[in-house]
């Protein structure tokens, strides 16, 4: 009998659904899992709408910029499916009222999420609430759509390890492609090399200028450290009293691309085989009389409104298209730090970067490519710098409408337990053989999350608070750690009562060994997230020293097989200083088949062409070949080039 | 198309930041540039339109002269469901107003009549032609115009039926370049028209050919046997379509396994769309319809089949060129 297996049916009246995500691929979803016959269905966003929104969340209007995505979206919805119950959380879907009772409620769980953090989260709450999850993404024009069981295939006694499914791995290795081809498709050549200048200029130099003066910064300590006796160097980037600003802006000019240069140069073993960077200095660029007469600042018009005030404007410019020379380049960043000194004051020391502040972005664009003219690397657009600076991913309405529709035909099969017929599928943007949609069998359980972890640390030297976050929140992904030595309690996030957080908090600054229950080699380590359910022990090993380049943790942790992705999460990803520096910059160069956990994902990486790119998207680390399910006799077996990944993990 | 010169505005710059870093700049003053015109509104059409809307073509011209009921939204989010609203209007006049809200800049506008009755000229105004819902006769007199025109207007046929779609594109004589690695690759390729494409002997195509295709075809002919309108056929008329389908399996010497009996049962069983596929053929074919007229990225030739059954999304090239392989 050929009845149609899809159409609404009780299954689908009857199911209660969550979505995690109102976003691309949530408005797409929402909308089809109305139309498909879907009556009770629950939605968790947290962001508010923006205009770079409007082009692919259909259900938004110009009118709703700044409302919350999640209650919008059903509003929208509602108005062509009025009778069915759509309920809207404008929340994060990490806040504790969202615990594994929650999610019980439902028959089955949708993410439509654009960051890992959130989703390893949720991959967790389903497998301790053991709902079924399914699981998509997209990268451009490259979509896929995955559906999970979240089975429980480990036994009861056994401590669940953090997601026990290859999933995790075909995640990242998604996360991956995301970054790969966010950077790959458009800034191709230069890319890595252009990055390492926009995170010099939006971490170091925007942070130091206009953010807040107390933070450490390595522009700071370089100069300090090589006038060793005097402090003057210090105040480089304090303005003197009464200092015209024109003058200010080009001592900063001059201070960070000629001074520090040459600063970086008269270390000669840094550059014993490789190509010299050129100091530049303002007077070298830009006339003496200053080139600014010709900026007019009347052009900003909207001057109650920080964030229209614009150095492009001013100057003249309008095509954030266009490549700018270095003069040009060097007249903008004059402009700009004017700019914000004269029209926007009261923000400097307190400013961090955001990609919808036209002046930050003419600024950090500016800086990065004077940068990269000292170091011989290609100038960019602004519209490029400003999707590199701001962590842009580029999406657009036909991919997500379509794996929206993938993934709703993946709930409909969980509704009906139709386990056998659950599949991944890719779209390939270079097609092997003739197909676009190619759906594969879901991966087997990820063994290797199984083994045991262990944890190299100084342990008279690294305080607990390192670990925390450098271990516990960064690579284990936990949310609300509990951490215990034995049986007594070192650290707990979360609702703790008044006289514990004073004793946590002293616990944090301690170093492991003086702890009160102290941690010292072969000690066991519990770490705890109720609300994710997940628990893992870890052995403690003593080493003394660690390498500052390639392990700037200064902790290693053995046995864990899932990387963390870096870039998606903008302050951790750029924000290490200490990895952009001069040195290290250059220094970058010569591990780019360095595997251990150099923080910035974004430094080594030969990109693939595209059907590289997209040929990895249906390899894992575990399954060198993937069969193609096919109703006839012959297989396709795709090989790709699985070197080649390795490498581009992190 | 001409393009140069002319500069996006801030306003275009803001709205498609995200998608110009996915196609480029240029790629999205050609589409503010390309007009395109749609016939049969329903759920696959509606997905498509939505999609190019938003990825902002210049104007959108939809033809559907059916008056709105309770099943013309069953699959179409463009129809409000509330019958003080939809009562009385058109198919196409509601999903105009809809589609008007998405995207302030694309002009969308509604034209009555039947897609058989436009002559030629008509068809000049636009780049690209999809029509949905047709009848097999339709089709091709549609695709016919579109070749007589002096400049390319690329055609598509779209059709959703149970779980199952197709996607016919016809791009005549289609030059593109490519980047690989830092060459720029010319590329050219030779579209059959829809006629020439079907009429390509079944037992010339390759032996794993899709089997939708030959479904489709089989009913596509008993509609206009029996002088049906497209889709208009029920499990009623199933023993009449098996019968059709042996003897054109008869009639071209292929096997009969070729187009299973459970494929055509399915197919006919349910006329309604299924939502999800949809979703699924008009992201497909929003992609394409952006690639054709932006120049970027290899073209569908120039067949595709979606089949929610086993999840696979195929091209298939049925050209003479690839007849026989």
């Amino acid at each position: 009998m050929a009845s149609s297996p899809f159409h609404s049916t009780a299954d689908i009246k009857g199911a209660t659904v969550l979505m995690v995500g109102a976003g691309g691929i949530g408005c797409e979803l929402l909308k089809t899992l109305a139309l498909s016959g879907f009556s009770d269905i629950h939605i968790i966003d947290m962001d508010t709408i923006e205009v770079s929104n409007l082009n692919r969340q259909f259900l938004f209007r110009q009118s709703h910029v700044g409302q919350s995505k999640a209650k919008v979206a059903r509003d929208a919805v509602l108005k062509f499916r009025p009778n069915i119950t759509i309920t809207a959380y404008h929340a994060n879907v990490k806040d504790p009222d969202f615990n594994v009772d929650f999610f019980k409620q439902f028959n089955v769980v949708l993410n439509g999420l654009d960051n890992l953090d959130a989703r390893r989260h949720v991959n967790r709450l389903c497998l301790a609430a053991d709902i079924p999850l399914v699981e998509s993404g997209t990268t451009g024009s490259l979509y896929m759509s995955r559906e999970k069981r979240s089975a429980m295939s480990v036994s009861l006694n056994q401590p669940r390890r953090p997601i026990p499914f290859a999933l995790s791995q075909a995640l990242h290795q998604r996360q991956l492609m995301l970054i790969t081809l966010n950077l790959g498709s458009r800034y191709e050549a230069a890319g890595p090399w252009f990055v390492h200048c926009i995170v010099w200029a939006k971490d170091l130099l925007f942070a130091k200028l206009l953010g807040d003066k107390n933070q450490d910064n390595d522009l700071n300590v370089r100069s300090s450290d090589a006038a060793s006796s005097s402090k003057n160097v210090e105040d480089v980037f304090e303005r003197r009293r009464g200092e015209e600003i024109e003058q200010y802006g080009r001592k900063i000019f001059d201070h960070v691309f000629g001074y520090n240069i040459e600063l970086a140069l008269s270390n000669e073993e840094t550059w014993k085989n490789r190509n010299r960077p050129k100091p530049i200095y303002s007077k070298d660029v830009l006339p003496k009389e200053l080139a600014l007469q010709n900026g007019n600042m009347d052009n900003n018009h909207a001057s109650d409104d920080g964030l229209s005030v614009s150095a492009m404007a001013s100057l003249g410019m309008k095509n954030p298209q266009d490549i700018w020379s270095v003069k040009e380049n060097s007249t903008i960043f004059l402009e700009a730090l004017k700019l914000f000194f004269t029209k926007r004051e009261k923000e400097i020391g307190n400013l961090s970067f955001d990609k919808d502040d036209q002046l930050a972005v003419e600024f950090v664009t500016a800086a990065a490519n004077i940068r990269a003219a000292s170091f011989g690397i290609p100038l960019h657009n602004l519209f490029e710098a400003k999707g590199i600076a701001g962590n842009i991913v580029h999406a657009v309405a036909t991919t997500n409408a379509a794996i929206a529709g993938l993934i709703v035909i993946e709930a409909i099969k969980v509704l009906r337990n139709d386990t056998k017929s659950y599949r991944m599928t890719y779209c390939l943007e270079h097609p092997s053989r003739n197909m676009l949609l190619m759906p594969v069998e879901p991966f087997e359980p990820n063994k290797s999350c199984y083994t045991p972890l262990s944890l190299e640390i100084n342990t008279n030297r690294s305080k607990l608070k390192d670990l925390v976050e450098k271990i516990v929140k960064a690579k284990l992904g936990m949310n609300l750690p509990l951490i215990m030595n034995a049986s007594s309690l070192l650290y707990e996030a979360g609702d703790v009562e008044d006289d514990m957080i004073a004793i946590y908090e002293a616990n944090l600054e301690k170093v492991l060994a003086e702890l009160p229950s102290p941690v010292t080699g072969g000690t066991m380590l519990t770490v705890e997230d109720y609300q994710q359910e997940l628990k893992c022990n870890i052995n403690i090993k003593h080493r003394e020293e660690f390498d500052e380049e390639k392990e700037p943790d200064g902790m290693v942790l053995l046995g864990w097989t899932q990387p963390v992705p870096a870039a998606e999460n903008k302050n951790q990803s750029v924000g290490n200083g200490a990895s952009t520096s001069d040195a290290t910059m250059a220094a970058a160069e010569s591990e780019k088949d360095d595997d251990t956990g150099i923080v910035s994902p974004l430094k080594k990486r030969k990109l693939p062409d595209d059907s590289d790119i997209s040929k990895s998207a249906v390899e894992t680390k575990n399954h060198k070949q993937l069969q193609v399910i096919d109703d006839e006799d012959d297989l396709v077996v795709l090989e790709g080039n699985l070197d080649g990944f390795k490498k581009r993990r992190l | 198309m001409d393009v140069d010169g002319e500069e996006l505005t801030a306003q275009e710059t803001a709205l498609y930041d995200r998608q110009i870093r996915v196609w480029g700049a240029d790629a999205q003053r050609r589409l503010s540039k390309a007009h395109v015109l749609v016939y049969g509104m329903k759920g696959t059409v509606a997905e498509f339109c939505k999609n190019i809307v938003l990825a902002g073509v210049g104007s959108l011209t939809l033809v559907d002269d059916r008056v709105a009921t309770e099943e013309a939204f069953s699959s179409n989010f463009l129809i409000p469901s509330d019958e003080n609203v939809y009562g009385g209007k058109t198919v196409g006049q509601l999903c105009c107003d809809a589609l008007k809200d998405f995207n302030p800049m694309v002009r969308v506008s509604v034209e009555k009549g039947d897609i058989s009755s436009f002559d030629v000229e008509f068809f000049n105004k636009f780049d690209v032609v999809v029509v949905s819902c047709c009848s097999l006769s339709a089709k091709k007199l549609v695709n016919e115009k579109c070749r007589k025109l002096s400049k390319r207007v690329a055609f598509y046929t779209v059709d959703c039926r149970d779980s199952c779609g197709e996607i016919f594109a016809d791009l005549q004589d289609y030059k593109y370049s490519k980047k690989k690695l830092d060459e720029t690759i010319e590329c050219h390729l030779q579209y059959p028209t829809f006629v020439e494409a079907i009429s390509i002997p079944w037992k010339a195509l390759h032996r794993r050919m899709s089997k939708l295709y030959f479904a489709m075809r089989v009913i596509e002919k008993y509609e206009e046997s029996e002088g049906r309108s497209a889709g208009e056929v029920s499990i009623v008329d199933l023993p009449g379509i098996l019968k059709l389908k042996k003897e054109l399996c008869t009639a071209q010497s292929i096997n009969e396994s070729h187009v299973p009996d459970t494929l055509l049962e399915r197919l006919v069983t349910n006329t309604s769309e299924f939502p999800p596929v949809c979703a699924i053929i008009g992201g497909i074919l929003g992609q394409e319809v952006i690639k054709a007229i932006s120049g970027k990225g290899d073209p569908l030739k120039n067949f595709f089949f979606f089949d929610a059954f086993d999840g696979k999304g195929i091209i298939e090239d049925i050209s003479d060129s690839n007849a026989g392989r």
